[in-house]
């Protein structure tokens, strides 16, 4: 039984690794939009089901122009991000700017305002696939290539263990820490003695993985697994570089911090509101077309789950903060897939997997409940 | 001399509060004009009236002849208004360095802003000493000189000062001031807005007196602070 748990665990990680990602690029939308404007952007779950059905639509249409299936989820992904960052663009433009203009302070209005904007878009998006292919539940057309299953030489499984139970052990580690400085008033650990620890604990792991359970440390992925996590760290990278080192990313952080000063700067919140709109809504279309990628299957109602999972990440890192919204995803995805691996285990068969969205909404109400701030919420402080 | 800033007849409000009433100011180019005033009086209201933070009823506010009372903010700066706001308000998560290249927002030339950034430091070393620190983490006499030398970054034709000595150290207090003047001695055009009359009018060229949303006194700084009015209210003897 143990032996089983102990040797699922890599690949579970792993799965919820690769989910992880596409949670944590849906959150970013999230948490940056929140960042400029306190808004929860409801309809942001529609900005990535846009972009899941445009990346359908895109590989169904140029299926029989191009061959190269490399080539052709370049395109969906290109496509996708920007028909998402157009609805996301539009949406700003034609429902949040016109309240802010009003002057409206109840902040219940711009969210309900968003909630109607999600069910008009799932329901436009509906009318067009309706009309165009009278059906709107769109396939991702399969190929060999991405289906394709790799065996992971031996010392990637050794990394990709030790990088994943590190970060797990950090968690872990963090919250002891946080409940020691919470209950025993003890001082805040450093950053450095949380990696050590985590980094012993991981170790110590491996030891137990070679020695005592004699498990071959290989593991399949499968090609479009490995898709989704490169173009996943491309983006996060890309944004990061964006957020920091460009003239747009520092004018994007001003706003967030202090948007009338911003003005006086010479900025023009509206216009840096709009491309942050933009940012979130390419990121979460590309998300939707590797969840599509992924699970073949979109439709106009795509975005609610993945979606309210990721406004969930985004609370588990700190709405508002970039890194905490990256880092958020990750903890979802992986926390979700070892819930819904183990409690089959765990519970003889009686909970399966279905359990696994009860366990990431029970994760949001214990954040909101004793930890609204999210993970690294105050401690790194950095807001968009 | 050219007149840089001139409000006529500025009337604005807060909801029902009429918070100036019918403003009249000029400022010429190389001066550095004063405004002091009880608090709650409209210093700060006049100034977020010509940044055009918030607009006026009535009146017109002229830059370099041209109105501007009607332009958002943003637009205002790109004319050459800078503002050092009430209070600072830096942008603590920033570094000192993103600060100021916020502030140069408009300068698309890089070497300028590279120049512009070289002078700040220049004249605040203690920002350069402090360049990759947040923002928030500073003290309030390295905000203030934060919040100076961002604006310096635009590189503005008139500089607006709200209360720069609000809340510092004497020490800080004179070497804000001594910067005041070292701004106006480089041609910098200052309009200041202080709670520390004294000061303000040892500084200045001219000034105004505003008491409640009016100007009562107006003239050459070294008049005013003789005058036995201003003595007895804002000097304290």
């Amino acid at each position: 039984m143990l032996e089983i748990l102990i040797q699922l665990l890599p690949s579970v990680l792993l799965e919820g690794l690769i989910l992880g990602f596409v949670y944590a690029m849906i959150a970013l939308g999230y948490t940056m939009v929140y960042g400029v404007l306190e808004l929860i952007n409801f309809a942001h779950s529609e900005i990535f089901m846009a972009g899941a059905v445009a990346g359908a639509e895109t590989f169904i249409l140029l299926k029989g122009v191009i061959a190269n299936p490399f080539l052709l989820l370049a395109l969906a992904l290109l496509i996708g991000g920007t028909v998402a960052a157009v609805v996301a663009i539009l949406v700003e433009r034609l429902a949040y700017r016109p309240l802010r203009k009003r002057g409206t302070t109840n902040r219940l209005v711009p969210l309900i305002t968003a909630i109607g904007v999600s069910f008009f878009l799932q329901d436009l998006v509906r009318l067009i696939e309706g009309l165009w292919h009278n059906a709107f539940y769109r396939r991702y057309p399969s190929f060999a290539v991405f289906e394709a299953t790799y065996n992971l030489p031996n010392w990637i499984g050794v990394i990709t263990i030790a990088l994943t139970v590190w970060v797990g052990f950090w968690v872990l580690a963090y919250f002891g820490d946080w409940l020691l400085r919470r209950f025993k008033n003890r001082a805040p650990a450093k950053g450095r003695t949380l990696s050590l620890v985590a980094a012993g604990l991981t170790l110590v792991f491996l030891f137990l993985y070679r020695h005592v359970v004699f498990a071959d440390l290989g593991m399949t992925i499968q090609m479009k697994s490995i898709l989704v996590i490169v173009v996943s760290l491309a983006m996060l990278y890309g944004l990061n570089w964006l957020v920091h080192k460009t003239k747009l990313g520092i004018a994007i952080r001003a706003v967030a911090q202090d948007a009338q000063t911003a003005s006086l700067m010479g900025i023009d919140p509206d216009v840096i509101v709009s491309r942050t709109f933009l940012i979130g809504g390419f990121l979460g279309g590309v998300a939707g077309v590797l969840f599509g990628l992924l699970y073949t299957l979109v439709h106009p109602y795509v975005g609610f789950i993945p979606g309210i999972k990721a406004f969930t990440a985004a609370v588990l890192g700190g709405i508002g903060n970039i890194t905490g919204a990256a880092v958020g995803g990750l903890v979802l995805g992986m926390l979700e897939m070892l819930g819904g691996t183990y409690l089959t285990f765990l519970t003889n068969g009686a909970m399966g997997t279905e359990y696994k969205d009860i366990l990431a909404f029970m994760i949001l109400i214990f954040i909101l409940l004793f930890r609204p701030q999210g993970i690294i919420g105050q401690q790194l402080g950095e807001k968009v | 001399m050219k007149k840089v800033l001139e409000l006529k007849n500025v009337h604005t409000y807060y909801g029902q509060i009429h918070a100036l009433k019918g403003i009249n100011l000029e400022v010429y180019e190389g001066e550095i004009v004063t405004l002091i005033g009880a608090n709650g009086a409209g210093k700060t209201t006049t100034l977020r009236t010509i940044s055009g933070m918030i607009h006026p009823k009535e009146g017109e506010v002229l830059f370099e002849g041209a109105a501007v009372h009607h332009l958002p903010a943003h637009l205002i700066v790109k004319r050459g208004i800078g503002h050092v706001p009430e209070g600072r308000r830096i942008f603590p998560r920033l570094t000192v360095e993103e600060n100021l290249e916020i502030g140069a927002f408009l300068e698309n030339d890089r070497h300028k802003v590279e120049e512009r950034k070289a002078e700040v430091f220049d004249l605040f070393p203690r920002l350069a000493e402090r360049r990759k620190q947040l923002g928030g983490t500073l003290s309030g006499g390295e905000q203030q000189m934060l919040a100076i030398g961002r604006a310096l970054m635009q590189d503005p034709r008139i500089l607006l000062m709200d209360e720069p000595s609000m809340g510092l150290a004497p020490v800080l207090v004179d070497l804000i001031f001594e910067t005041i003047a070292e701004l106006n001695n480089r041609g910098k055009t200052i309009l200041l807005v202080e709670q520390n009359a004294l000061k303000a009018l040892q500084v200045a060229h001219r000034g105004y007196v505003l008491q409640t949303g009016e100007i009562t006194l107006s003239g050459p700084a070294k008049e005013l602070a003789e005058n036995e009015e201003v003595k007895r209210a804002y000097l304290g003897g």
